[in-house]
Formats: structure tokens, sequence, C-alpha cells
């Protein structure tokens, strides 16, 4: 028979104060997690919103990232005559070359960041729906003017319609912000083509080719352009592309995790702690469940959940306390490509329900051995105490 | 006050197993800040060791992404407070897998027969130098990186370039050891020019060594100032701010080991809390005598905010050990532009753990401790458990 649940939550509210100490130190433990987790999530989101779901990403064979990579005219013109290409309305192959390169921007309160800046065509903005712009137009070809990201011109007051920044001798015209709500080229500069690449002489070296695919199948395609020794590419789906960039998280997840978990093993120990004294002020209680035919068994369960309980309410704590954490904005730098990208922090259900697992396995941890202690009292011997 | 001393000690282990507990879980959150902190002032704190404090990088002023011109060198060269100035080539590019982050260590392409004046405090054996310097396919390694690769001597490594097309093989002819940095890899740019076929016109960044500390800013500026009006302008700062400047692409580094150890400081409170909180409530008919025996409520105070302020010390001293073991496995992590060889226990951070358990430990105590010491005698005689 099991002890009524009842019976637990009682105690629970008669140690209020020692209840609350420690399931608060549960919820702290859950916080960081979540807040890891959240992190992750939103820098994952914000790749995976920027990769098309049939777009292949040329680079030349051996590139780890876009910054590096080096395709000229004549091979962008080789690959855009190839079959398998999606075409838009007018016929034209969906094919964008492209010119990526770092930008350092200064900020109002002195310090620098470093975003991409990105020269590309009309076919760039077509194979790219989710750019919407949501303050001024687009900047025109031929002319030294840029669109900026969201996340870019929110930071930085210069980055603004009508703003001007300076890159390398020139000073480029503001003339346009976009936005796609979540994804990495929030944190991107885009230009024209051509301006872009005479600016940095990069006339006939641009860095890599974006390609719709006409199947959903992308393999084949792929297959046919890395086979081609002439052109020496590396072909990625653009979605194999960001996914890689998600090694940028590594760091702070390997950190944070570690705290966590530290944080988890004093939430543990408090458990402990707290049951241990319990069980001992309660040593008369136990010997009349046990006179009363409740079992060992059920005197273990009862005790371990009690500490369950405690430490899920932490949870739940904590989980309330990371509910904001979505509308913080961060950015994280990536070595691959020498600049940062801002992303929000995402907290989902899955994740709140990692926490309050991860808080029950606290409870759990902590409270196991004193339950065990409890159960295992003789009969005699707990109603005497006391 | 000797005995009270005595008094507080034997309260604070009066419930053993509380007692361990409430200092074990506060030790591994001690633990934690203090390999938190150390990191924190290896970073934003610690002085440049002499040899770094006189070495600059210059790059392009725009970014890592663009190079500058080779013929920058010797109009650099001829800077005044200039002893020596290196191509130091990024050469980037994949070592085995790359998505493997131990993989991904810093490769340079650099002149050998300078790289030793720049790094004075780079330990290496002769023989080693030697073998380096004669062969112009070697390469040498930090010690820390040559050991979780697994190098040996005369061992291969293939790398595939992705700036410079290029796939060199190098062999490896030495280690060399440093407090700096030992996490990188050496190899010469003779050999990466060769392996072109064609002179790389340009460098992703150059080292530049001055006379002597009083002339690092002057040169900076007048490095930067001599390529005001060219094509590529220089940004050119000492080599740490320069390897701060890269960790700070990672993120709010600072605001983030912060925040950590705000949050662990808070995870010790509330434990320490919870358990003088009951072992002050098991005490209570024991204060009531006390205080019928004629001891002040603020001697019971002070026995009682002493008997936290222990513990908080014990956990703060067994958390400071198992700081010290931690970071001793630490120094041989993949460095993240800092290297986390020198990383360390300073005695500033040790204090300021110590004195933060103390802290905590008061901070606890406080609340309880006032209401049992303020509590009328039957009051305290009266509480059941």
């Amino acid at each position: 028979m099991r002890i009524p649940l009842s019976y637990n939550l009682r105690n629970l509210r008669v140690r209020r104060i020692t209840t609350l100490m420690t399931a608060l130190a549960a919820a702290l433990s859950v916080l960081v997690l979540v807040a890891v987790l959240a992190l992750e999530a939103g820098l994952r989101k914000s790749f995976e919103v920027s990769a098309g779901p049939k777009h292949l990403l040329l680079m030349r064979s051996g590139s780890t990232s876009e910054l590096v990579s080096l395709i000229t005219r004549q091979n962008f013109q080789d690959i855009r005559s190839r079959d398998g290409i999606a075409r838009d309305t007018r016929g034209q192959p969906l094919a964008s070359l492209e010119m990526l390169t770092v930008v350092t921007i200064g900020l109002p309160d002195g310090g620098e960041m470093n975003v991409n800046l990105r020269g590309m065509s009309a076919a760039g903005w077509e194979m790219r729906p989710q750019l919407r712009l949501i303050s001024g137009r687009n900047f025109e070809a031929g002319a030294r003017e840029i669109v900026v990201g969201q996340a870019i011109a929110e930071k930085c007051p210069a980055a603004r319609v009508g703003g001007s920044l300076q890159f390398g001798d020139t000073a480029w015209t503001v003339v346009g912000i976009v936005s796609d709500e979540q994804s990495a080229f929030n944190s991107e500069i885009f230009g024209d083509l051509n301006q872009v690449s005479s600016e940095y002489r990069r006339f006939d070296l641009l860095s890599s080719v974006l390609i719709e695919s006409e199947s959903d199948d992308l393999a084949p395609l792929a297959q046919s352009l890395r086979e081609d020794r002439r052109l020496n590419l590396s072909v990625e789906s653009e979605k194999d592309y960001y996914e890689r960039q998600m090694a940028a998280a590594i760091p702070v997840r390997f950190m944070g995790t570690i705290v966590a978990l530290v944080m988890a093993l004093g939430g543990s120990c408090a458990a402990m702690n707290t049951m241990y004294t319990a069980i001992t002020r309660r040593s008369a209680e136990i010997g009349v469940l046990r006179v009363l035919g409740f079992s060992r068994g059920s005197v273990l369960l009862s005790f371990l959940v009690e500490s369950v309980l405690i430490s899920l309410l932490g949870g739940v704590i904590g989980c309330l306390l990371a509910l904001p954490l979505s509308r913080f904005e961060t950015a994280i730098g990536s070595f691959n490509t020498w600049s940062q990208v801002s992303f929000h922090l995402r907290v989902t259900p899955e994740i709140l329900l990692t926490g309050l697992g991860f808080a029950a396995v606290i409870g759990a941890v902590g409270g196991f051995l004193p339950a065990r202690s409890a159960a295992k009292r003789e009969l005699i011997g707990a109603l005497r105490a006391r | 006050m000797l005995s009270f001393a005595s008094l507080i000690a034997r309260n604070s282990f009066r419930s053993r197993r509380r007692s361990l507990l409430t200092v074990l879980s506060t030790g591994i959150c001690f633990c934690m800040m203090g390999v938190l902190m150390a990191m924190y002032s290896l970073f934003f704190q610690a002085e440049p060791p002499p040899d770094q404090a006189l070495r600059l990088i210059v790059r392009n002023r725009i970014s890592f992404a663009n190079p500058i011109p080779v013929s920058y060198v010797s109009k650099i060269k001829a800077v005044p407070g200039v002893r020596e100035v290196m191509i130091q080539q990024w050469f980037g590019g994949t070592y085995k897998d790359s998505r493997i982050s131990g993989n991904n260590f810093p490769r340079f392409a650099i002149e050998p027969s300078k790289l030793f004046a720049l790094h004075p405090e780079y330990a290496i054996s002769r023989g080693d130098v030697e073998r380096f310097l004669r062969l112009r396919d070697s390469c040498i390694l930090g010690r820390t990186l040559a050991m979780r690769l697994g190098m040996k001597l005369g061992d291969r490594v293939t790398l595939l370039g992705d700036i410079f097309p290029a796939r060199l093989n190098l062999v490896v002819a030495g280690f060399y050891e440093s407090a700096v940095d030992d996490d990188a890899l050496y190899f010469h740019n003779q050999y990466l020019k060769e392996s072109l076929r064609k002179d790389p016109d340009f460098a992703i960044m150059l080292m530049v060594l001055v006379e002597d500390r009083d002339s690092v800013g002057p040169v900076a500026r007048r490095i930067d100032e001599l390529f005001r009006n060219s094509t590529a302008q220089t940004k050119t700062e000492s080599e740490r701010t320069f390897r701060l400047n890269f960790l700070s692409y990672v993120g709010n580094v600072k605001l983030f080991l912060f925040t950590l150890c705000a949050l662990l400081a808070g995870t010790v409170l509330l434990v320490a809390t919870n358990s003088i909180t009951m072992s002050v409530r098991e005490r209570a008919q024991e204060v009531g005598i006390m205080k019928a025996l004629g001891f002040a409520p603020n001697t019971v105070l002070y026995l009682i905010v002493g008997e936290a302020m222990c513990l908080g010390a014990i956990g703060g001293l067994v958390g400071l050990c198992g700081a010290q073991v931690m970071i001793a496995g630490m120094r041989t992590l993949p460095a993240a532009m800092v290297s986390l060889a020198s990383l360390s226990l300073s005695p500033g951070v040790m204090a300021i753990t110590l004195l933060l358990a103390g802290a905590c430990g008061f901070c606890a105590a406080l609340p309880v401790a006032w209401r049992s010491s303020r509590r009328s005698i039957i009051e305290c005689l009266r509480q059941a458990d």
C-alpha cells in the first residue's frame, strides 16, 4: 500500500523555509542548464532558418568557410550552365555568386564588432526570400550602398538608414535594413557584388556560389559538381554548412554544462541534508507508519517522492526564472567565419521539460540514501526515538 | 575567548553527517568559483610576461580577412624603436577532421631565423632548433599541442590549405615549451612559398619586436601613422591585446564568468542557510539553557554566526584544494587564443574565495542567529523539537 501523497505535501508545508531553501538551490542549477540549452537552441534556430532546404553551397575544395574560399567568375559561368539547377520565373538558373569578407564596426561604447560583409547580386536576394526589407530600400547596382541586418542596426547607430559605415578607403551609405526574424543573415551587411569586390581588389576571385537544386534530392547534383576536377569544388548543402558553424557554441556549452552539474551536485547534497534531518525528526512518525502496516518499500518510496517533490518545486521555479531569457539577444563569435552572429535565446517546451527532469534527478539522487535509511529503521527503535 | 572558539568548533561538527554534506556541497561550488575566477584573472588581469610585453601584432585595419602587403616588412623595420619584424602567416586550413575541435590549432608560416629572437621565452633544446632550421619542410609544435595530438619527433603532419591552396607535408623537428602559448605549430614560410610555386605578396599579420617596454605605445602609433594614407591601413596592438580581442569574439566572456560565479555564490548561500537553520532549530532547548545560565544574547549570536563561518571557511578550503586539482588538469586543454597553460590560483583569487566563503557563512547565519538569540528563555525551552 502506498503512503498518500498528501502526507508528503503537508510535511513540506510545515517545513516551509527548509523546503524553499532546498528547492531554490535546485532551481539555480536548473536555471543554468536551461540557459545553456536555450543559448544553443537559439543559435541552432538562427542557423536553421538561414539555410534553404534545396540550397547547395559551393566553395573551393579544402575551404572550411566562405571566408577563405576563392571562386573565379569563369568557374561561376561553368557552374551556372549545369543541368539540375532550378530556374526562376524568367528561366534564369538560381545561382548566386557571392563574396564574403569580415569588417570591423565601431560601437558607441568604444567596443568593436566583427561582422560579415556579403557582396551579391539580384539572384542572391531571390534565393533568400526570407530576407525582408523593414525600412529603406535595396542597394542599387553600381553604387556604394549597403543594406544592413537588423541585429547590427540595433547595436550601431551609424548603421541606420541614412548613416554610413567606413570600410577601407570608402564610406558606404546605409540605404536599408533587412530582417528575417532569427537567421544569421540578421548579422550581415549586404552590398553590390561588383562594388564590394572592387573595393577589395578581388575582381575575379570571389568567395562562394549558392545554387538551388531542381529536385529535392541534392545528392546527384552535388556529386556531379564534386566530380568535376576542373572546378575543384567542395560541395555542401547549406544546411550542413550551418550545422558545422554550431561549433561556435562548444566553449559556452562546455563551461555552462559543467557549472550546471556542479551546482546540481551542491543541490543534491542540500536535498540529502534536508531529508536526513527530516527523517531524524520524524523518526517516531516512521515507526507509526510501519505499525499501521505500511511496508519498508512504501516508506522508502514516500521519502524519495518527498525529496523529488522538493527539487521539482525548484525545477518549476528555475524554469519560471528562465522564461524571460527568450527575450534576450546575445552574440556569439565563430572562429570559422571570424565574425559574430546575433540571436535570441530560445526557451522551448522540450528544454523546460529537460530542466524539470534534471531537477527530479537532483532530488532522487539526494533523497535516495536518506529514504533508504528511513526504510531500514527497526520498528521499535523508530518508535522509541525521542 | 578561546573557550568560545573550541565551543564553535565542537558545535560545527555535532552532526557529522550534516557538516560533511554542507562542506562537500559548498566545497564543490567554491572549487568551481575558484576555477572561474582563476580564468578571469588570467584573461583580464594578469600582467603579460616581460617577453610578451615587447611584441606587437600588425594586421589590416579592416579585419583579419584582409591581408597586408609584404612590402610593409622593410618599412616597419625602419621605424625607430623596432628591433625585428617577422612575417607571421596565418595558414588556417585543416588538419585531419576539422570537426574535432582539438584539431583546429593555430598554425603559422614564419621565418625560423627570427622566431626565437621574437620569442626568447620559448624553451626548446638546441638540437631541436638546429633540426628545425636545417630541414626546410620541418615544423615545431608546442609541447601541450604535441601531447594532445600524440606527435613524436619525425612524425608527419599534413595540412590542407584553404587561404593558401597548398597541401603541406611537414615533418616534426621539435617541441617548444612556453607559458604564453604552447598550442601552436610553426613552419617555414619559405616552404609555403615553394609549395605555392609563387610568392604570396601579402601577409595576414606581422609580428614586431620593440626595443623596450616604453616604446610599445609610440611604436604602435608610428606604424599605424606610417600607413594611414596607403591602400591597406594597419592596426597595431600588443600581442596580449590582440589575443584578448580574439577572445572577445567568442562573446562577452567577462559577463559570462561573472554570472556563473554569482549563481554559484547564490547556491552556496542557500545550502548554508538551510544547513544552519536546521542546526539551530535542533538546538533550541540548548540555547535556552545557555541563556538561563547567563550567556548574553550576543554571545549566542556570535556562537551561531561563528559556527556558520567556520563551516563556510572549511568549505572554501576544500574548494580551493579541488580547484588546484582541476586547474592542473585544465592546463592541457585546447586554448582559445589565450593559452590556459599558465592558469593558476593566485593568492588574490584564494583570498577572495575564502573571504566569500566566510561572507556566505555570515550572511546565511545572521537572520536565524538573530532570531534565536533574541527569543525568550521560556520560548526556547518550550520548543518541542
